[in-house]
């Protein structure tokens, strides 16, 4: 089976001013993404992110390092990768002047989409991303969710096998960002390969098959969610919310050592007679992970993208 | 890959015409100022306006392709849609060419109705039509790389108009429009042969007024020189600013 991308060795270094070290914002990073799944490229402001997708994007040259996409050479065969992925940069980038059709129909000449598949193809996406009814309307006076939605329906229109998408959600409102995550779901279902970048934990929990964690331009995990929470040192607890002496709710947590119903045990065994509220089961989260591989909380993260908008995972 | 590029320079080229080029107020523009400075001329000094047209034609082109020409690059990169080019199957230099084609194609249909508007009224006896259209097209293609050359050697909108304007003004006074090229010092006509416009004026006076085909032949193969060495360093610093 062909892999969607092979990376050996990627790195990328930038240089700065004469006095300064140059900027190793890619360190030499190895990792393959299987066709069809959805892969999740997480880390801080500044960890390499950005600057591996546009190495893979053909938009900046590796230091060094080698990737196949689709089973093709990035350095030799770049055209013709092209031709095959879908890209969403962070910022919408259609053009204003252009009204939603037309923008749908240029990114379609641009790659060699036939002439009589257009019209049809653009009028699906439209109402696939419920916006048939600003077809008309200019790029500018499109809301920030919707101008979100068309750029991704833009990177979708000549069917790439493979699509970027990075921080797709940031920015956007409950509703748009819900929606969003729905039609990546539905890309995956529909056997496309996805390699999202997102600052949104959350997120890529829902949403990634596998997650590569980097940090300083280096991987410092990659595994299935499930694998990385296996992983964290935050063990599975139960919260118990008990029925305090004065009216007032207090809760109790214990680690679940033996099991979860050996610790909800013991729990009612400890507090014997008070009525119990609620039963809560915490299993360590991709959160937990993060924070114990990064050093970071994630908050800081979540705070440091905030001032592009107010983008929530919830939903 | 050839396809690929030939396709996208002239969907890139069509896409700049309607998203920016033929808009009321660029067109307006493009067949108003030249007239202006022109008419501004003649009210000074009257006499034989037939002889202003070869630089009424010449500053048509150069501010009907350049004048867009010179901010779109710089436009596009700063709201982030030049990348959606870049990362299109379409290879740095057809993207840039049909950044060319679409200036040049706006430049030329605005020129095309002062030319017609200016044959209307001083006829067109004379006229070798060759000549005018290789005059015309190489100019456009000069002037339009010129543009793109300005647009991507600066970072900011403004930064572009102030060059291009830098450039564009003393070609404009000392390009043979107002004042006959032999009537100047022998160090300022060297000068004046820096730029592209000289050739462009002295070509379109051969083409309607006529004159030696030596003079005309030197004069488009400067303007096909401009052109290149314009576009190719256009490319390079492309290139360069992406990275």
């Amino acid at each position: 089976m062909i892999e969607a991308i092979q990376v050996q060795g990627l790195t990328k270094v930038f240089t700065t001013a004469k006095d300064r070290p140059p900027l190793r914002a890619v360190d030499g990073i190895d990792f393959t993404v299987h066709e069809g799944e959805v892969f999740g490229f997480l880390g801080p402001n500044g960890a390499g992110k950005t600057s591996t997708i546009r190495m893979l994007t053909g938009l900046s040259q590796p230091t060094a390092g080698t990737a196949r996409l689709l089973g093709l050479d990035l350095d030799k065969e770049l055209p013709r990768i092209k031709k095959r992925i879908g890209v969403v940069p962070e910022a919408s980038n259609l053009y204003d002047e252009l009204t939603a059709f037309d923008n749908l129909v240029f990114a379609m000449q641009l790659y060699g989409v036939p002439r009589a598949e257009r019209k049809a193809r653009a009028e699906s996406l439209l109402e696939r991303f419920r916006l048939s009814e600003k077809r008309d309307a200019p790029f500018a006076k499109l809301s920030r969710g919707m101008k979100r939605a068309l750029t991704i329906a833009a990177a979708l229109a000549h069917r790439p096998p493979l699509v970027f998408l990075d921080e797709p959600t940031t920015g956007l409102d409950v509703m748009s960002a819900r929606n969003l995550r729905q039609m990546i779901a539905t890309l995956r279902d529909e056997g496309v390969t996805v390699f999202l970048t997102t600052h949104y934990l959350e997120e890529a929990e829902r949403l990634c098959d596998r997650v590569a964690i980097i940090v300083k331009g280096r991987i410092v995990a990659l595994d299935t969610v499930a694998g990385l929470r296996s992983g964290a040192k935050r063990k599975t607890s139960v919260e118990m919310t008990l029925e305090g002496a004065d009216g007032q709710s207090e809760k109790k947590r214990l680690e679940c050592d033996d099991g979860v119903e050996s610790a909800v045990q013991r729990l009612l065994s400890e507090n014997n007679g008070r009525r119990v509220l609620a039963v809560d089961t915490l299993r360590p989260s991709l959160e937990d992970v993060f924070v114990q591989l990064t050093g970071l909380n994630a908050e800081v993260m979540l705070s440091e993208k905030s001032g592009k908008g107010g983008g929530n995972a919830g939903g | 890959m050839l396809a690929d590029d030939l396709r996208g320079m002239v969907y890139i080229a069509l896409k700049d015409l309607k998203a920016y080029y033929f808009k009321a107020p660029n067109i307006s523009w493009g067949i108003l100022f030249p007239f202006a400075f022109i008419l501004a001329f003649a009210i000074r000094n009257p006499g034989d306006l037939r002889a202003l047209v070869p630089g009424l034609l010449g500053l048509t082109v150069l501010f009907g392709t350049s004048s867009m020409e010179a901010i779109v690059i710089v436009f596009e990169r700063r709201i982030g849609s030049l990348e959606r080019l870049l990362l299109a199957p379409v290879r740095l230099p057809a993207l840039l060419a049909g950044k060319l084609l679409g200036g040049m194609t706006f430049g030329l249909t605005v020129t095309l109705v002062v030319l017609v508007v200016s044959l209307a009224i001083f006829g067109s006896s004379g006229t070798n039509w060759l000549i005018l259209f290789l005059a015309l097209l190489l100019s456009a293609t000069a002037f339009s790389a010129m543009g793109a050359f300005v647009s991507v050697a600066v970072k900011e909108v403004f930064e572009a108009q102030t060059l291009a304007n830098f450039i564009r003004f003393p070609m404009m006074f000392l390009g043979g429009v107002f004042v006959p090229l032999a009537s100047m010092p022998g160090w300022l006509q060297a000068f004046a042969r820096l730029f592209p416009l000289t050739y462009s004026v002295e070509a379109l006076r051969v083409a309607l007024f006529g004159g030696s085909w030596a003079t005309a032949a030197l004069d488009l193969g400067a303007l096909a020189v401009f052109s290149l060495v314009l576009f190719a360093l256009a490319v390079y610093t492309l290139a360069r600013r992406i990275e």
